[in-house]
């Protein structure tokens, strides 16, 4: 009877603590305190958000990001030791990625929009993009009816070859819309005459010329395609605990001012590996985009 | 997993305006269809030559088959076709370089040529040795009916050695099919191009990779059933390939 009485003992108080935790921690939360780990998705070349350095080490403006975010999971949880885990992603992985749990956050350039965000949540916005379009000097285009009837390349997929298809129609272009797999083989297709424009993420492109071999031969337009759209560090949907905190860590790091001093380290200074400067001051947008924090998805939230 | 699954992704409007997400798909499975029906053609008639020429008497033909084959067979498809699209032109002269960038349909008509030739390769090489597995008799036969060597191919050899790799050539069909596919990399957004897209616009990764597989079984399934029925239709009782 006795040991009847302690296994009853044993397994209410069992019962009573798992309850506990339970009410306490749910969904990611719960699952990196059990692990003791959290893991963060990164792109290999995604320059200067999160790329590849030297030694094969992810870095950047949105690792940075993730990395204030895990400090505030370890204090959130009262840990003494987090590690951190890192699992390379590519567009076409982070979602299977994310969903099934190998990754807890993206940290990377992913744009935040309504259609998304039916399958993962984004915390605040850290970088506003808009669509232009890269061209060469010598092609003498000026403003985005010059490339009536001219060969145009986009990345498929993305969201500037949406805009660029609908400005198309609009504005009765009747330009020829190339789709390009990814990003080096459509600045590729510039680079080589086979079109006469690329229209990207302005960031996007500024990285793209500063990285190819005559940087001075290409210019990005003034005029642009879209209004400035969200970038946002991505994490599972219906999570609202480990939202919660991942928002109030971004909230905090932006409305403080540090989030403007990462952002000039990667925007306007050298940077690794080979000390490319993309030269982009922080915009007015992004600058109130700081002073007030948000996740919206909606553009015209921006201004 | 933590992933919400909807299936009515299909039939919502895609973002580029250009019906549903499915006539997405669907426009991909035409371009698919069209690129791999282009490089079968291409793939036969070229591999025949190759494969005829393997087996000639002449050394001169037999050496230009030799190179053809290990030329097209030897390095993967995805590096020919980025040859063929982005470095080609930069070796010709400027002009036709520039004439050859801005043809309309540039990824298309590289993709149906280099996945028909990549796939000539292959197809040579079967019909090599389905003629090799020919009795040595049957080209003797021939020249003593007084054939030419050419009426000889064409009367006797060709007609047995076609019937024999029949079943081979259906699975380098599908193959051609398949190798599709990679015509991504060069911007033609054929089915696999198109499920990509959905994929990106709507994050729906599951839903729009499982329709693209079961499209291309599809037709994998109606190549399959209409080469039985020519295999069928084509025999000749008595001889190996008939009952």
């Amino acid at each position: 009877m006795k040991h009847f009485r302690s296994i009853g003992l044993a397994l209410a108080a069992t019962f009573a603590v798992s309850q506990a935790g339970a009410q306490e921690l749910t969904g990611t939360l719960k699952n990196i305190k059990d692990t003791g780990a959290i893991t963060l998705g990164f792109r290999d070349s995604s320059i200067p958000f999160s790329y590849l350095d030297d030694n094969q080490k992810p870095i950047g403006f949105a690792m940075d990001i993730c990395y204030k975010i895990v400090d505030a999971v370890k204090k959130e949880l009262k840990l003494d030791k987090l590690e951190v885990k890192l699992n390379p992603v590519t567009s076409a992985t982070r979602i299977p990625l994310m969903a099934n749990g190998t990754i807890d956050l993206e940290c990377g350039s992913t744009t935040n929009n309504a259609e998304r965000q039916k399958q993962v949540a984004f915390t605040n916005t850290h970088f506003l993009t808009a669509s232009r379009y890269v061209f060469k000097k010598s092609s003498g285009l000026k403003s985005i009816d010059d490339l009536k009837g001219k060969t145009v390349v986009s990345t498929a997929g993305t969201t500037n070859i949406k805009q660029l298809t609908e400005a198309n129609v609009e504005k009765k272009l009747g330009a020829n819309i190339i789709p390009a797999k990814d990003h080096a083989e459509a600045f590729l297709m510039v680079e080589t005459d086979r079109a006469v424009a690329f229209v990207m993420d302005d960031i996007l492109l500024a990285s793209l010329v500063a990285g190819s071999k005559t940087p001075d031969d290409y210019v990005i337009s003034k005029d642009a395609f879209s209004k400035p759209e969200p970038y946002g560090i991505m994490l599972r949907k219906d999570d609202a605990p480990f939202k919660k905190v991942v928002d109030a860590a971004t909230a905090a790091l932006y409305t403080s001012g540090e989030g403007q001093k990462i952002y000039e380290k990667w925007f306007t200074q050298k940077i690794p590996p080979k000390g490319l400067n993309l030269n982009s001051p922080i915009s007015a947008e992004l600058k109130n985009e700081f002073a007030k924090p948000t996740d919206s998805p909606n553009p015209d939230d921006y201004k | 997993m933590n992933y919400h699954w909807n299936w009515g992704i299909f039939f919502e409007p895609n973002p580029m305006g250009t019906g549903t997400y499915l006539d997405m798909l669907l426009s991909g499975l035409v371009l698919t269809l069209k690129t791999g029906v282009l490089a079968w053609i291409i793939a036969l008639i070229f591999g025949s030559i190759v494969g005829v020429m393997r087996t000639l008497p002449s050394k001169a033909a037999g050496w230009f088959g030799f190179c053809w084959v290990e030329f097209f067979r030897n390095m993967p498809l995805l590096v020919q076709l980025f040859l063929w699209f982005f470095v080609l032109p930069e070796l010709l002269p400027k002009s036709a370089g520039l004439w050859l960038k801005q043809l309309p349909n540039a990824p298309f008509w590289t993709a149906a040529i280099g996945i028909g030739f990549f796939m000539s390769a292959r197809v040579a090489v079967q019909l090599q040795a389905g003629i090799g597995s020919l009795p040595r008799g049957q080209k003797m036969a021939a020249t003593a009916l007084g054939l030419t060597t050419i009426q000889g191919y064409r009367y006797v050899l060709l007609p047995m050695a076609f019937r024999i790799i029949l079943p081979p050539l259906t699975s380098e069909f599908l193959n051609t099919i398949k190798n599709t596919a990679v015509a991504i990399t060069i911007g033609l957004l054929e089915l696999t191009g198109q499920a990509r897209s959905m994929q990106e616009f709507s994050f729906q990764v599951f839903e729009a990779f499982t329709a693209a597989t079961l499209l291309y079984l599809l037709v994998n399934a109606v190549v399959v059933t209409a080469m039985r029925f020519l295999e069928r239709y084509v025999a000749i009782p008595g001889y190996i390939t008939g009952k």
